[in-house]
């Protein structure tokens, strides 16, 4: 019984790289919205200097789905598992962007004058850091229910956004001079709104582990 | 648009080529079969999966009644081909056999040369007494096995001079040459190499067109690729028929995902 031992083995060290990815991910974003908060510089070139880290985990987690695949030919629900964690890998190297984006807009905007506290947008932050724990938690537990109500949580981040979009149009037209500033807060909320998404899209891919349930585009 | 869950993609206008109902296989008093019921649809690829001693070849020979030259062997149930019951009263069991071709395991050509092999059971079924119409059988059944290009220029060599994956390719031109309408294959490429077994899956794919295949296979990859439905058998029992996209991604069996996954025991 030794190949099903070490395809279990292979298995775990793919879920616990998969897991360690995801980890990264939520720390870069968390770290990035402390910048945000804090006006950090130094924390915002700590995130951007942690990517490539994040950019070998996603490498490494692609390979070793390649090798398994082509070495074990997994079936049933090892196949699920295997092919959810190549899909996840990217979408958690590209959540770690957009905190690289957030932290290099944090950057600039600490050149500026510093802007009025915007509650919406740390709470957007927040919230995307919630459900990005949410979501990984669900695929850890292969949790569909706990999966399904992640997503139901994303529309309170689309809300969010709605709200950020329309204060920071408002004070755009109403103080032209800040525009630019308060333009590079819009493109931060238009990131944290998009890794809203992604925790959505880890969500469908546990169901999937989960159920063989293809519920992507059903809601 | 819905849920998916691999959904079946039997389609329900296939009238099924072979029927089995509440079939029980006894070897004296030991039930080697429990109560099986399965069709498979016509022009169909069907594969029997199961670890060893699961009945998977035992009831592919209730199939064409290959298992009653087996001594104190009794089957009780049905098995229906085109809706007749192969196992009624006043059976031709040669005819059934010309229907339902085998290929075996274990390539067997006669010691004969690889026309013989082919005109063999067009011989004995004094199918036809045309020589010509005879060559024309034996060059059309050894093109359907896709092995013409290779023997054409050697056909009155012995087909013992061939090559393990060319014998078995051969026993299949062998099988096809009566034109049955049912071919049972028993792990058919199990002692090929890759090239041969490869030959013989693209065979398989080929000759599903024209005839409805049951094939038994120890190699899960082989059945993934070359059936549409897969048949899972455990201590002769049919635990699970699916389609094969849905057996080896969401089977709806734990015991076929422990089995399927490698977790078996």
């Amino acid at each position: 019984m030794e190949y099903h031992r070490h395809l279990d083995d292979e298995l775990n060290e793919l879920r616990d790289r998969v897991l360690l990815l995801g980890g990264e991910a939520e720390r870069a974003l968390e770290r990035a919205m402390n910048a945000l908060a804090e006006r950090d510089t130094t924390i915002a070139r700590d995130v951007l200097e942690h990517d490539d880290q994040i950019d070998q985990l996603e490498v490494d987690v692609d390979r070793q789905c390649v090798d398994i695949i082509a070495l074990r030919q997994p079936a049933a629900r090892d196949l699920r598992f295997v092919m959810s964690v190549a899909k996840m890998a990217p979408i958690l190297e590209r959540v770690a962007d957009h905190a690289c984006n957030i932290a290099r807009t944090v950057i600039d905007l600490n050149l500026e004058p510093e802007p009025k506290p915007n509650s919406e947008l740390q709470r957007m932050g927040e919230h995307a850091v919630r459900l990005l724990r949410g979501a990984l938690d669900a695929f850890t537990s292969n949790d569909a229910m706990a999966a399904r109500e992640v997503i139901k949580q994303d529309a309170d981040i689309n809300a969010l956004y709605n709200t950020v979009f329309r204060n920071l149009i408002e004070l755009m037209a109403s103080h032209p001079q800040t525009a630019t500033r308060d333009a590079r807060l819009l493109f931060i909320a238009k990131h944290i709104e998009r890794i809203g998404d992604y925790a959505t899209d880890i969500c469908e891919l546990t169901v999937f582990m989960a159920e063989a349930a293809i519920i992507k585009h059903l809601h | 648009m819905s849920e998916r869950r691999g959904e079946t993609i039997i389609p329900n206008n296939a009238a099924p080529k072979v029927t089995v109902r509440n079939l029980n296989f006894y070897y004296g008093r030991a039930q080697a079969l429990h109560d099986i019921s399965l069709d498979v649809p016509e022009r169909f690829v069907m594969a029997f999966i199961g670890p060893s001693g699961c009945g998977k070849s035992t009831f592919l020979r209730t199939l064409n009644r290959m298992n009653d030259v087996i001594p104190a062997t009794h089957v009780e149930g049905e098995v229906l081909i085109d809706g007749r019951d192969v196992y009624a009263a006043g059976t031709d069991v040669v005819d059934l056999r010309r229907r339902v071709g085998m290929v075996f395991q274990k390539s067997n050509p006669f010691p004969k040369s690889i026309f013989d092999n082919v005109a063999y059971g067009l011989r004995i079924n004094r199918v036809t007494n045309s020589k010509s119409e005879l060559e024309s059988r034996v060059e059309q059944a050894l093109k359907d096995a896709a092995l013409w290009n290779e023997v054409s220029d050697r056909l009155k060599s012995s087909a013992l001079g061939l090559s393990g994956g060319q014998q078995q390719r051969l026993c299949i031109a062998r099988a096809l040459a009566i034109k049955p309408e049912v071919i049972l294959m028993d792990e058919p490429a199990s002692a090929l190499d890759p090239i041969a077994t490869s030959k013989i899956e693209e065979l398989i794919f080929a000759l599903k067109k024209d005839y409805t295949i049951i094939i038994v296979t120890h190699n899960m990859q082989q059945a993934a690729r070359v059936s549409d439905l897969t048949a899972f058998f455990l201590l002769g029992k049919l635990i699970e028929v699916n389609t094969t996209e849905k057996m080896f991604t969401a089977p709806d069996d734990k015991v076929t995902e422990d089995y399927i996954t490698g977790r078996f025991g």
